[in-house]
């Protein structure tokens, strides 16, 4: 399936800030993000990786600084925890046919070939067999597995993920490396918040090295730089109580108020 | 005593009996389901507290209008309304979590509940109130509990795959839609209904009896989500009839019988079902090889 747009822009940041209390964890990010990107945002913990995923899902508002979605953006978010509760008596089908919901809503009947794609990407995540098993007999990599299979159910245009393979083995690793794959032969975005750099460089043909300041972004063997990665390992992650008020933005005075954000964002 | 004796003449011969019977049933209806919910959202304590926070909407209609349904209903709906938007708001909008903020507005709503039935003097009045008379439910009372079954069944059809959602991973549920937490509240409002209904058969001590120990039954037997409303619902009805033959054959009140024999199901569950204390800590002497 394709996706054509009017614009090739999925996303725009403007001197975006992200973070908690008056601190910032995203710090500054200004860049494009067009249609069909596979980017993986790396740096060090707390470096605002995750943050970074949780303001553009919408689950956190700006501290300063705008982002622009594409009008029409179909988007799926995969926390770093999902905030799963296992013990619900649910079957992996149940838990995967949420994935329906942008297509379905509240009241739209379950149809044949609904079941069918249901089917479909559980196979495509290596599932099969698995649709009656209940999710408190997953094991880490099933669920993930299975979660994989509710974002290709979702059809989105925008796909996050982050850190989609901590504690995960090499063989699901690469069934969901995979995956991704063909979502981007697909022409969908996706950024992922990733930790190991082999699979960033293998798999991954952007990247955005994030110290709370963006580092470097960009084709991917630039950014994994050896003098990037350096700079990236300097970062100290501590809030600093005694730190200035941030001056060099046109919006210094809004450092702790919320700007208001542009009608066209999809939150 | 033969069996209709025992079972069929009760009811057969006594229209106070059919009204009880047909109020408790209506009530097991849509209780169970509603406690199903109660219980996989870990909120079965939820139900409780609920259940005294009606307290002082009901006892200051009893105060100023005596023991009549409707200004007893509607206080015990606006006590119960105010009680769970107060706590919800607290959790949403400060750091203190939903538990906490509800033990403390329904401990103040249960106060003053008490503080107003004890206005009005003799503790033959709190007993009714707090422990109903299922044997003395009216025509007016009926028709207000088979709406409250009514809607309640017709909401949860409406809100069902958001509810499911909203229990099973309510994280994705925000990322797709702005359902979750008018989903949230229209669960608590049927959640107090349901206790309203509940108080004039069953008072407001029990009357979230016949939610939370039917579906907490229902947990031993199965294991999907409409099957344990299925499940519970079928529990809560026997228990209705049970307790009611009880309490007419010896003569002991209505509620509490009900609800004992809500829980004798559940002790007797509890030893003998697939997935009670017993089965599932047996040794197990055979397994599959894959």
């Amino acid at each position: 399936m394709t996706h054509s747009h009017a614009s090739n822009l999925c996303l725009t940041f403007n001197d975006l800030t992200l973070g908690y209390g008056s601190h910032p964890a995203v710090h500054g990010l200004t860049g494009d993000i067009e249609h069909g990107t596979l980017l993986a945002v790396v740096g060090p913990n707390g470096s605002g990786k995750s943050t970074l995923l949780k303001g553009i899902a919408g689950l956190l508002t700006p501290m300063g600084g705008t982002f622009v979605h594409a009008d029409a953006c179909r988007m799926a978010y995969l926390p770093q925890q999902a905030d799963i509760d296992r013990t619900f008596p649910a079957t992996v089908f149940d838990l995967v046919s949420l994935g329906l919901w942008p297509k379905r809503g509240l009241l739209g009947r379950m149809t044949r070939e609904d079941r069918e794609s249901i089917k479909t990407a559980l196979q495509a995540v290596g599932l099969n067999g698995f649709a009656n098993r209940t999710i408190d007999t997953l094991s880490g990599g099933q669920l993930q597995r299975a979660l994989f299979a509710r974002v290709l159910l979702q059809d989105a245009d925008l796909i996050l993920l982050d850190e989609p393979f901590n504690a995960i083995d090499t063989k699901t690793v690469e069934d969901l490396l995979g995956v991704i794959a063909r979502w981007h032969g697909e022409d969908r975005t996706v950024i992922a918040v990733m930790h190991d750099l082999d699979l960033v460089r293998e798999h991954f043909p952007q990247a955005l090295l994030l110290s709370r300041e963006p580092l470097a972004w960009g084709e991917t063997e630039e950014v994994l730089h050896p003098a990037n990665l350096l700079k990236a390992r300097r970062f100290n992650a501590a809030w600093d109580e005694q730190a200035e008020w941030c001056a060099d933005h046109d919006h210094a005075q809004a450092h702790g108020n919320v700007h208001s954000l542009p009608s066209d964002r999809v939150a | 005593m033969s069996a209709y004796d025992f079972l069929i003449a009760p009811f057969a011969d006594y229209a106070f009996m059919q009204r009880a019977l047909l109020g408790g049933l209506l009530i097991a209806f849509s209780a169970a389901p509603v406690g199903v919910f109660l219980m996989l959202r870990r909120m079965s304590l939820t139900g409780d507290a609920m259940a005294h926070a009606i307290l002082p909407g009901a006892a200051l209609g009893f105060l100023i209008f005596g023991l009549e349904l409707l200004p007893m209903t509607l206080g015990g709906l606006i006590a119960g309304a105010l009680v769970a938007a107060g706590a919800g708001l607290v959790a949403r909008m400060t750091v203190q979590k939903e538990d906490a903020s509800l033990a403390a507005f329904y401990l103040i709503s249960l106060a003053f509940g008490v503080m107003i039935v004890s206005l009005r003097g003799s503790s033959i009045d709190l007993m009714h109130v707090l422990f109903g008379s299922v044997l003395a439910l009216n025509t007016q009372s009926l028709i207000m509990i088979g709406s409250i079954t009514g809607m309640t069944i017709l909401t949860l059809g409406i809100i069902w795959r958001a509810l499911v959602a909203e229990c099973l991973d309510p994280g994705f549920l925000r990322s797709v839609s702005a359902l979750g937490p008018i989903v949230h509240f229209i669960f608590l409002a049927l959640v107090v209904l349901n206790l309203v209904a509940g108080f004039q058969a069953l008072g407001t001590l029990l009357s979230v009896g016949l939610m939370i120990l039917p579906a907490a039954t229902a947990r031993f037997w199965t294991r999907t989500a409409l099957s344990l409303c299925a499940l519970a619902v079928a529990l809560a009805l026997l228990s209705v009839i049970a307790g009611l033959l009880i309490s007419y054959h010896l003569a002991i009140a209505s509620g509490p019988a009900v609800i004992l024999a809500a829980g004798v199901l559940y002790l007797a569950s509890l030893l003998v079902a697939p997935r009670g204390l017993v089965r599932s800590n047996l040794p197990k002497h055979r397994h599959k090889v894959a």
